[in-house]
This record gives C-alpha cells, sequence and structure tokens, in this order.
C-alpha cells in the first residue's frame, strides 16, 4: 500500500476479531466518549463543525450544520437515527465497515447523541443483511454490557439507549423520510417536507438522521481533533472516506482515503483495470461515482479529483463513492436496462412520474436492448427522463433517470448499433469474471 | 369545491393577505393558502388528482406542477413545484400551464404517465363523462399514447374485487392519489383501506378480515378522481350524461345534509354530496346516499283506498276518499292526530292546523317514539324558535367550541354529519365528553371522554359535569342532547339548567329529519306553530286571528300515549296517523291496539304498513322526492327543497289534509284550511311568523323514580345508522355494511354467560351474540334498537327498564 491511503475507519478490519469490543479498545476505542463529555454537547457539534464533515450517505450535507438544526428548545425528545439501509446498487461500504467493526459506528452513535441530546438512538439496518443486524445488535450489547450505553455512561450523568432495527427490505427505505415512517412501523414511503425531520422528524420529535459513515467518522474527529481531519481531503470536501472499487478492476474492495483522489489512483491502488489472459489489460470504459443513481462518467473523467465539488463540475455526484468500473466487453445498454428494472422494482409507487415512468421506461429499454425501435425511441427516452427528473416526489425517480440519460449522452453510437445489428453487438459473457478461461483452461 | 376557503378568507384581517402573482394576474390570498387554491381565485384551473380541499395535502400525483420563478425571496424553485403543497409567499411568482412551458410539459408529462398503466375503458367505465381524469386528459394531455405507439404492456388485474358489499375497486383504473384512503382515515376514522405493495403494483387493499365497513364509505366513491371505486348499487346503471340532477336534502337524519339527487326518466338512479360548507361540507352518511329505494318498492300507496262493507281495502277516488275520510272523523267523535317526524315544515304545518281548525282538538303529537311531558316543556322553553340567526348552535359552532358535552346522543349512529364535524373539531383541540353507558367506536374515533352514566340516570350525571373542574364546562361549552333524553327522567331539565348555570349553549338533535320542523309548526300538545303556547290566550288569539277562526281548543292535548290511552279506552273515536311505524313507538302493542279499537282511522302513508292495513281510509303520500318542502336541521336552520318529479298522482300530506278539511267544513267541522300547495304553506307560515311573546318558563324537576334494588340489568339501547329501517328497504348492499348487532356486556358478565346470550325484558326476549365491551357502567346491557326482529320497543323491553341477561346455553 502507498501512502495515498488513510485508513481510520478501517484501520482495525483486519485485526483478529476485529468485530469484538476487545479489538476495538485495543485500538483506543470508546476513549472519546470522556473526551466528549467534558467537552460538553455544544462544543462537540462545534468540532464536527469545525472539521467540515459533510455526510457521507451521498446528498454530502454538513454535519455539523445539520446537527445544529436541532431546536434544543422543543419540550418534545430529541431522535439520532442512523440510516444503515444501504443498498444503492454499487455502494457497499457500511455494510463492511459494520461487519467488520461495528464499535466505531457505536462509539459515533453515542457521541452524536450526546451532542444533540438525544436519549434514543435508533440504528436502521438493511433487512436483508442478516448477518450485519446480528452483528451490530452483539456490538450494542456489548457496549450496554461495559457501560458504553445505558444508565449515567462512564459516569457522566448522560442516558442513551441503541434500538437496532430491521428494515423490511426496500431500497426507499434509505430516503430519509420513508425510513422514519418505516421506523414508525408504517410502510416505507417519503414523507412530505416541510416539516424537516429536524423539527418534527421520528414520532414528529426533533430527529438527526446521518448515515452510517458519517457517524462513524465522529469518534476519530473528536479523538484527534477537528484540524487533524480538516487537514485531509479538499477545501470544501474536507476529510477521508471510503472508496469502494467494484467490477473490473484486478483487486475490488474498501479503498480509504482522502477526498480529492482520483480514480486514476485509485486504480492504480486496486491492481489496474482487469486483465486477460493473455497479460494485456482491459480497458476501462465507464464508471459510476456514487452507485447507479449518479450520471456514469467514462475514461475521460479518469483525473476528475474525487470530492464533492470535482465529481459536481464533471457532470455526476460523488454519491456514496461507489465506484463501480466497466471495461469494454460491457454493453452500456444492458447495463443501464438491469438498473432501471431495479428502479422499477424499488420504486414505492406514491408519486405518478416515477411509479409509472420506470414501467414504461424498462419496456423502452427492453425493446431497444433487443434492437428493436427506432432512433427516435432514444429521444423518447431522453423526453421520459425530463418529465421524471425534478417531477418526482423524492430523489428515487431522479436516480432512476440518470444511468438512462448519462449513457445515451456518452455512448448514443452504442444504442444506435444494437438497432442496426438487430440486437445487442455484445457477448455477454465477456464481461464476466470467468470470461477468458476457456475449457481447456480450466481443465 | 373551494367556497370553504373563500369564508374563511373572508373572516381573516385584511393585514394576514399574502400578495403574489399568478400567471402575471396579482391576488391577495389568507396566508397559508396554497397556490393551488390561490390559482383558483384568480380563476386558474390547474389539474390535479390527489389535492382535495377538504383533506391533507400529500402531493402525491405531481399533476398540478407549476414553475415558480420567484419564491418571493428573489430566488426561484428550480425544479417544477407541486402547488397543492406550496403556501404563498409575499411577493411569490407563479407561472402555470397557462403561461409557463415548463410547467405545461411537466404537467403533460404527469399526465402520460397516469394514462400509461390506465385501460383507457372510458365507453365502459361508470365515471365516463365525469371523470375529471377524462376531462384533464382532454385539457392537459395529448391526443396521441406514445405507450401505446412504442408497443407498452399495461399492467391488468382481475376486475373487480369488493372491498366492500357497497364498495367496488377496479384496480387498474386507480391512479393511486389515496383520496380514498386519506377521506377513511382522516374524516371517517375508519382506516380498513390502505395502499398495499409498491411501484406500479401499488393498490388500495383491505385487511381480509376487515372489510370496508363504514358509514361514510360512499364518499370515497365520490371523491375518487376516476372510475377505480363504484358502488354496487349504481356501477353500469347509467350514464351521467343521461342524468337530470337536482339539488335537495337528505331526509334521514335531522342534520339536513346537502345531496344531489340524479334521476333519469322518473327514477332515481342516485345521490351524491351536495357542497355546503355551513352544513354538511362535502360529506354525507352511506345512508344519505344510497337509501332511496324504499319510494320505489312494490308496496308503494299510489292511489286512495276505503275500507269497503266487506272489510276489505278498494281503490276509490281521491274525491270519495277526502268525502269517507270526512265523514268517519265527524262520526268518529273526538279524533286524535298522530302525524309523524318525518313530514316536511309545510306538511307538519297542515297537520297542526288540521288538528285545530278542522278537529278542534289540541290532541295532536308528532313524536312517534319514547317521549315525556318534560320532553315536550323542554321544546317549548329551550328549543322552539331558535336557529342559527339568533346564536343557536351552528356545525361552526361545534368545530370552535373548546368542549363538547354528548348527553343521549351518539351522533355517529344518530347524526352522522354532526359526528363528522366533531371529529374533524376533536382534531384540532376540541374535547368531547360523552354522558353514555360506554365509549363507543364513534367516541373512540372523536378522542373522546366517557362521562360513565346508566340509562334513566342521565340527570344526576349531568348536574354533577359543572362540578369537575377537568371537564371545563363554562361558555364556550356546547351541550348537545338527544332525543333519547326524553326517556330519562329530569335529563333535559338538568341539562338546562346546567347551560343556565354555567353558560354553555344547548342544542337538542333530534333522530329524525321532520322532529324539529313539527316542533315550528306546533305538532305538540302544548305548542301552536311559531311557538305560541297553548295555555297563553293572547297566543292562542293570535294564531285564532290568522286562521280565521274565532277561537281555538284552549285546553292542553294528549300527548302521544295519552291519544293511544284514550284510543283504547274509547275516549278517542277517531285517529289521523302520518308516518308512524307502531314499533317505533313507546309502547308498540298498544299502539296497535289503539288502531284496532279506534273507530275510525285514516292514514297518510307512502307505502303500505300495518297502520294503513288497519285504516279505513288510506291516502298515498308523497316522498320526499315528489314534493317541495323544508327539513329544519337541529340547529333550527331551514333547508328548503324543491319537487325532484312532478307527479301528479302523489300529492303531499297538506293536500290531502286540505282535502279532508274541505269535507269536513261542508259537513259543519270547522272550516277549510285554505291551503292546496305547498307556497300556499309557506306564504301561511310566513304570514304567522313566530311568537313573540313570553316563553313557556321551564317546567318544574320532574320526580325521578329511583330504580335502585331493581332486579336484572339495565337496558341500554339505540338505533344504529343502518339496520332494518324501513327507509332502507330495497338496498341489500348498503344494509349488508351495517354493523353485527351484538349485545354489549361487561367483561364479568361475559365470564358468566358466555359468547352468546339472551337478554329478556317484559316484552320478549332476543338472543345475540355478546361483546365485551370494556368500559361499560355495571348493570348495563347494551343492544341495537332496531337491528332484530321488530325491535328492542316491541321485542324486548322499553329503553332503561330491567332486563335479564343469561348465557343462551343456560
Amino acid at each position: 500500500m502507498t501512502d495515498t491511503l488513510t485508513p481510520v475507519l478501517t484501520a482495525g478490519w483486519a485485526d483478529e476479531r476485529s468485530w469484538t469490543l476487545d479489538a476495538h479498545v485495543r485500538r483506543g476505542g470508546y476513549a472519546a466518549l470522556d473526551k466528549a463529555f467534558a467537552m460538553g454537547p455544544d462544543a462537540v457539534i462545534a468540532a464536527v463543525k469545525d472539521s467540515g464533515l459533510r455526510g457521507r450517505g451521498g446528498a454530502g450535507f454538513p454535519t455539523g450544520m445539520k446537527w445544529s438544526f436541532i431546536p434544543q428548545d422543543n419540550p418534545n425528545p430529541k431522535y439520532l437515527v442512523v440510516n444503515a439501509d444501504e443498498s444503492e446498487p454499487g455502494t457497499c461500504k457500511d455494510i463492511p465497515l459494520m461487519m467488520a467493526s461495528p464499535h466505531t459506528l457505536v462509539e459515533g452513535v453515542i457521541l452524536s447523541s450526546f451532542a444533540i441530546r438525544a436519549h434514543t438512538a435508533f440504528i436502521y439496518i438493511r433487512g436483508e443483511v442478516l448477518h450485519v443486524i446480528r452483528r451490530v445488535q452483539a456490538a450494542v450489547a456489548e457496549a450496554y454490557a461495559a457501560g458504553h450505553l445505558g444508565r449515567d455512561i462512564h459516569g457522566s450523568g448522560y442516558d442513551l439507549d441503541v434500538v437496532v432495527h430491521a428494515g423490511a427490505g426496500a431500497y426507499i427505505c434509505g430516503e430519509e423520510t420513508a425510513l422514519l415512517e418505516g421506523l414508525e412501523g408504517r410502510r416505507g414511503q417519503p414523507r412530505l417536507r416541510p416539516p424537516f425531520p429536524a423539527v418534527a422528524g421520528l414520532y414528529a420529535s426533533p430527529t438527526v438522521i446521518n448515515n452510517v459513515e458519517s457517524i462513524s467518522s465522529v469518534p476519530s474527529i473528536i479523538a484527534h481533533g477537528p484540524e487533524w481531519f480538516a487537514g485531509m481531503g479538499t477545501e470544501k470536501s474536507k476529510g477521508f472516506g471510503i472508496f469502494s472499487l467494484s467490477g473490473h478492476v484486478q483487486r475490488p474492495g474498501q479503498y480509504e482515503a482522502p477526498l480529492g483522489i482520483t480514480l486514476r489512483e485509485l486504480i492504480d491502488l486496486a491492481g489496474g483495470i482487469r486483465q486477460k489472459s493473455d497479460g494485456q489489460r482491459h480497458e476501462l470504459k465507464f464508471w459510476t461515482p456514487g452507485g447507479s443513481s449518479t450520471p456514469l462518467l467514462t475514461a475521460e473523467h479518469l483525473d476528475v479529483p474525487l470530492d464533492f465539488e470535482g465529481v459536481g463540475a464533471a457532470g455526476s455526484m460523488l454519491g456514496t463513492r461507489a465506484l463501480q468500473i466497466f471495461d469494454e466487453t460491457v454493453c452500456v445498454v444492458r447495463a443501464v436496462l438491469r438498473w432501471t428494472e431495479f428502479y422499477k422494482h424499488e420504486s414505492c409507487g406514491k408519486c405518478t412520474p416515477c411509479r409509472e415512468g420506470t414501467w414504461w421506461l424498462v419496456q423502452t429499454l427492453a425493446r431497444l436492448e433487443k434492437g428493436q425501435g427506432t432512433e427516435a425511441d432514444l429521444d423518447l427516452l431522453l423526453d421520459q427522463c425530463d418529465n421524471i427528473l425534478g417531477r418526482s416526489f423524492c430523489a428515487l425517480g431522479d436516480g432512476a433517470t440518470s444511468p438512462i440519460s448519462s449513457s445515451i449522452q456518452h455512448f448514443r453510437e452504442e444504442y444506435l448499433a444494437h438497432l442496426t445489428h438487430g440486437g445487442c453487438p455484445f457477448d455477454p459473457a465477456a464481461a464476466t469474471a470467468w470470461a477468458d478461461r476457456t475449457v481447456g483452461a480450466n481443465a | 369545491m373551494t367556497l370553504q376557503q373563500d369564508r374563511t378568507g373572508q373572516d381573516v384581517d385584511r393585514t394576514d393577505l399574502v400578495s403574489l402573482t399568478i400567471d402575471g394576474v396579482q391576488v391577495s390570498v389568507p396566508k397559508d393558502t396554497l397556490v393551488i387554491r390561490a390559482a383558483e381565485q384568480v380563476g386558474i384551473q390547474i389539474p390535479r388528482f390527489c389535492d382535495h380541499p377538504l383533506l391533507a395535502p400529500v402531493g402525491a400525483c405531481r399533476q398540478c406542477l407549476v414553475d415558480v420563478p420567484d419564491a418571493g425571496n428573489g430566488r426561484g424553485f428550480p425544479k417544477p413545484q407541486a402547488s397543492c403543497t406550496l403556501p404563498v409567499a409575499e411577493g411569490m411568482v407563479v407561472s402555470t400551464q397557462a403561461t409557463s412551458e415548463v410547467a405545461d410539459k411537466a404537467q403533460q408529462g404527469v399526465m402520460e404517465f397516469l394514462l400509461i398503466n390506465h385501460p383507457l375503458d372510458c365507453p365502459v367505465c361508470d365515471k365516463g363523462g365525469e371523470c375529471p381524469l377524462q376531462n384533464q386528459a382532454l385539457s392537459n394531455g395529448r391526443g396521441e399514447s406514445r405507450f401505446a405507439a412504442s408497443g407498452g404492456v399495461k399492467r391488468t388485474y382481475p376486475k373487480p374485487i369488493n372491498i366492500s358489499a357497497q364498495v367496488l375497486l377496479d384496480r387498474e383504473r386507480c391512479v393511486l392519489c389515496a383520496r380514498c384512503t386519506r377521506f377513511s382515515e382522516q374524516i371517517a376514522g375508519d382506516p380498513f383501506i390502505a395502499l398495499v405493495e409498491r411501484g406500479a403494483l401499488q393498490q388500495v387493499g383491505i385487511y381480509e378480515k376487515e372489510p370496508f365497513e363504514s358509514y361514510f364509505s360512499g364518499n370515497t366513491i365520490q371523491i375518487c378522481p376516476v372510475g377505480a371505486l363504484t358502488s354496487a348499487e349504481y356501477r353500469f346503471r347509467s350514464r351521467p350524461f343521461d342524468l337530470v340532477s337536482t339539488p335537495a336534502v337528505a331526509e334521514h337524519d335531522a342534520c339536513g345534509s346537502a345531496i344531489r339527487v340524479d334521476h333519469r326518466r322518473g327514477k332515481v338512479m342516485r345521490r351524491l354530496a351536495g357542497n355546503d360548507p355551513e352544513v354538511n361540507e362535502e360529506w354525507i352518511t352511506d345512508k344519505d346516499r344510497f337509501a332511496f329505494h324504499y319510494a320505489q318498492q312494490a308496496d308503494r300507496l299510489t292511489y286512495p283506498q276505503v275500507r269497503d262493507t266487506d272489510g276489505s281495502l278498494r281503490p276509490a277516488s281521491w274525491t270519495e276518499a277526502f268525502a269517507v275520510a270526512a265523514r268517519g272523523l265527524a262520526e268518529a267523535g273526538a279524533v286524535g292526530v298522530l302525524p309523524g317526524g318525518r313530514l316536511t315544515a309545510e306538511d307538519a304545518y297542515a297537520y297542526s292546523m288540521f288538528a285545530r281548525v278542522a278537529l278542534g282538538t289540541n290532541d295532536v303529537d308528532f313524536r312517534a317514539r319514547p317521549l315525556s311531558a318534560e320532553e315536550a316543556d323542554f321544546l317549548a322553553s329551550e328549543v322552539v324558535l331558535t336557529g342559527p340567526w339568533d346564536g343557536a348552535v351552528t356545525y361552526a359552532d361545534l368545530e370552535a367550541a373548546r368542549t363538547v358535552v354528548l348527553v343521549g346522543l351518539e351522533p355517529e349512529d344518530e347524526a352522522g354529519a354532526i359526528f363528522l364535524r366533531l371529529r374533524k373539531a376533536s382534531g384540532r383541540g376540541t374535547r368531547v365528553l360523552a354522558v353514555a353507558p360506554f365509549s363507543s367506536r364513534g367516541l373512540r374515533k372523536m378522542n373522546g371522554t366517557l362521562v360513565p352514566a346508566v340509562p334513566g340516570a342521565e340527570a344526576e350525571v349531568i348536574e354533577s359535569l359543572a362540578d369537575r373542574a377537568e371537564h371545563g364546562i363554562g361558555a364556550d361549552t356546547v351541550v348537545l342532547v338527544g332525543e333519547r333524553l326524553a326517556t330519562s327522567p329530569g335529563a333535559l331539565t338538568a341539562a338546562a339548567a346546567l347551560a343556565r348555570r354555567t353558560g354553555a349553549r344547548l342544542a337538542w338533535v333530534p333522530r329524525r329529519a321532520g322532529d324539529r320542523g313539527a316542533v315550528e309548526a306546533g305538532c305538540l300538545p302544548t305548542l301552536l306553530p311559531g311557538g305560541r303556547p297553548v295555555a297563553d290566550a293572547a297566543a292562542r288569539v293570535d294564531a285564532a286571528t290568522t286562521w280565521g277562526v274565532r277561537s281555538l281548543p284552549e285546553a292542553p292535548g294528549r300527548d302521544a300515549d295519552q291519544i293511544v290511552a284514550a284510543l283504547v279506552s274509547g275516549e278517542l273515536g277517531g285517529v289521523v296517523v302520518g308516518g308512524v311505524d307502531p314499533d317505533d313507538t313507546a309502547d308498540p302493542a298498544a299502539t296497535r291496539a289503539a288502531l284496532r279499537a279506534a273507530r275510525f282511522v285514516v292514514a297518510l302513508e307512502v307505502r303500505e304498513t300495518d297502520v294503513t292495513r288497519e285504516a279505513d281510509v288510506v291516502f298515498p303520500v308523497a316522498p320526499v322526492s315528489d314534493k317541495a318542502g323544508t327539513f329544519i336541521t337541529w340547529e333550527g336552520r331551514p333547508r328548503p327543497f324543491e319537487a325532484v318529479f312532478t307527479n301528479p298522482g302523489s300529492l303531499p300530506d297538506l293536500r290531502v289534509l286540505a282535502g279532508i278539511a274541505e269535507e269536513l267544513a261542508v259537513l259543519g267541522r270547522g272550516r277549510p284550511l285554505g291551503f292546496r300547495t305547498v307556497a300556499d304553506v309557506r306564504a301561511r307560515m310566513e304570514e304567522l311568523g313566530g311568537w313573540d311573546g313570553e316563553r313557556p318558563r321551564p317546567a318544574a324537576d320532574p320526580l325521578r323514580p329511583s330504580s335502585l334494588g331493581a332486579e336484572g340489568m339495565a337496558l341500554a339501547t339505540w338505533k344504529q345508522m343502518l339496520d332494518l329501517g324501513s327507509m332502507q328497504d330495497g338496498d341489500a348492499a348498503l344494509r349488508a355494511t351495517a354493523r353485527m348487532p351484538v349485545a354489549r356486556v361487561s367483561a364479568a358478565t361475559y365470564d358468566v354467560t358466555g359468547p352468546t346470550v339472551t337478554v329478556t325484558g317484559d316484552r320478549g326476549s332476543v338472543t345475540l351474540p355478546a361483546e365485551i365491551t370494556d368500559d361499560l357502567v355495571d348493570g348495563v346491557v347494551w343492544v341495537p334498537a332496531n337491528s332484530f326482529g321488530d325491535g328492542v320497543l316491541a321485542g324486548l323491553a322499553s329503553p332503561g327498564s330491567r332486563v335479564s341477561v343469561k348465557g343462551a346455553g343456560a
């Protein structure tokens, strides 16, 4: 490893039984609590503000500012809700984090709850990942047993209860207000805003909702100070983040680095684009900077700094730093259709553009993939996207249009090739992990 | 749809107005007004589906997107905004589809999406011709479907499914606006329907064991902006453009709900809620909506009949029937009049005048139900001649009150529009207290508090209300007393005293549409029309002068129970009966005996009944659809309506009474009434006016018999909204949505009796499933009054009396 990487959250992942309380404490875990209790809640909020930490769930909203929106004169209880409903195609950072070091999250929950004066915190974990739910539950139980949770934590007089909640399996519940609906026992559908969760969130009480990685970053900020954190990253996107490389690289995985690193550097760290059997390398064709809802980019964007501003300037979004790497063997139409099928399946049904639009997009794309239709169907697709983007109730509909419009922008010719070829000109097997193995080589 | 907004707007202080510009037109509206509603003020209709002015905004359908280049802070919204969720702001600039290409394209896009999974089966859809989706697709959509042109495949479902016996759902037509589910949750409080599944497969669903049984379910059909919800009653019956619509007033309770009667070729096809913000807003009960077939039944009387020499009834001409009736009444001796509680005010006036002028008696009483002298005094001293014009309690007052006390009244069953208004009020901070034997479902839905009372002992509880500070009885309290309180000695007197002592305002809520009008018209033994006390000589002179007679009978008349007793004893020889069902009266057996004992019975009825079968002359009278008239609401608000149908063979009661009176005058008894039409009567009533003399003083507190120590349990009962009432005849789907009759017992009783109980009173017994009611007062059993057999009065016991409750197996 080169020193481009800044392992903080991931530092202990390779430790023996890293998920245990012992392993966490050996690395100094839970030490930040006493420091924070001595500082007081407002100082903790100030430290997080000063660190420049921005939400790691995709939108990049300054975390400290979000906390300061909680009206402390509101007589209702305050709640912290951790959004661990990681479901975006390509995004795979929170789940390994919770598997490898759940106590980092729990410690962050305690610090963050203390800062916003919450005495109950909820960790809403995606229902499909039962192993993760069990691991976080075990960590919470350990933390209770060790006196890090419950009454009078570390003798500070501060009380906190943490509830680990299992979702029922819906992508929409990653949307924070739909998550709150789910947490309250209702169907996961986004709520009308205002009121915003900071004012009337969970049980109509002031609520902070943060991503797992954001909350997990707080212990290090308290332990090392906001200047330490702000010393990493770029001017407006400070600190570090987990970059999840998947797809056609030699060593897919989690790479924790300062914001502003480029894909070129990350691909180098990951051993380059995957090799063919003859030792030659495939070529990067397209990639998503932050999951399938962020417009895809191409090889010409290899040197775009991966921070909120840099990726925005390139016409996409940093999102969750879910870098899905596709080489030239991949049919972009096929990839986009699969994503669109996902959005159709996950649309909650509340608003018309997303519910009906995704239904139609899939049909139009499926015909194009089969080589049916005309070039005019591309304009139809773009017009459908135009009628969904910014017209939907929440960002799910917007996200569904991103892969379609960006792929037509960058790969219009490839769509047309399907029409002239009378179907997909690609060999789908060529994109698979076993593509270059012949039957003979296997033997 | 926006009338209410207008009205509240008028009351708002000018300084609270917010000015904005919509499509270049400046408009000032009260703050918090939504842009979609502000646009209506300047005549701009923004298309919409999920938006409804009486439901909380949801922003789901996205049809009402508009462009907002300036949100009032100099900055615009980057994306089109849903105008149904966006409140106005000072200086805001809004461009709708009329002036903005962005807004127009956004709306066209949403409309196109809405139609891709819609079957476009307008030619076979009940909503076709009056469908917001159809209309707005034409005004704000494209003519050709790009989805169909590109080979799109629609989502389909088997159709339709029953979500209740009455309401059917065609899922593929649904645009998922959630109006129906929001109505059920927010307005009716019956959240038995909900959206289930997700994406394009999202649909309205019910829980398998709980169908959509709500007294207000029909409203969801009316507010459905597509043809997804239909009623079993109207489905496939007619096309909207074949219907003639006539505004009317619902006849099933004293709420005076505005309705719209849609009819075709002399037949009512359906009824819809009218829009009257001061009364029923846009909602009506399922009874008001679906129960109209009673007038189209095979037993409808269509011609007069007289008793033949062989004892059978034979058809007769109107003139013969008038003559026979007059001769019979003249020969019968003293005659009593039982008009019933379903009359229009004009018909009630005719009965009142007929008794006094043609028959020369005060023996007239509209109360075809258990009654008391205390009640008549209460009506004369506290109720008659009050109305919204002089500060009487109105629907709006219910909303504004801090506390509303219900005594002897179960609004969800007995006055649906009051229930909905109170439920709305309770969501905004009004406290509802019910003096009742248990917390009904309606009370729980109003978030109300039970003040427990054994039936018959309400008076003491009412007296103690003001002593309990937590009840907060004061000038901002409204006390609603139901007609059932007549059977609870001292209760009405106590309620009036409570109001006087605390400054609380009092209103009497009868069950039937004609009850209040009959009070005003003087269909009581102690009251002449316009609240004139019979006992007051000046009042008698006043009425006599207007009626052109020398004098009126001085002695107070017999009430309905006394008329029955006098017929049995022979003191009275004849009786004129309007819409009275013997089984509704205090003693059904006695009433039947009285009809048999009477020397001469004249019946005025819509359909053949036990009374017409006993009568010597039967006159067919018009149901409300065939006549003009006025119902007076519980508030005292006149609700005039015109005839839906012109039916020459279907005359109002007043015309029949005028005919008999003319024949009686020929025989030398009384004098003609001097009117023949509804318009005539209205003019006479206007001429007579209200009594401006002294009101009768409240009567002394009557004796309260103590039932302590009596054996058995006290019988609590009232009529459920949907039951075996004859005015619900002919609509099986409606009746199927009625609540199952149960006997409500305490857990302790249930432990003894088990799941089926036999309740036995002095008039019979009934076996019903038992249901545990947690807060039921000790020693009380509740059964529905008219949901089995001949009803409680005929087949069980008198309300409040003692009954025995045993396990059915025992």
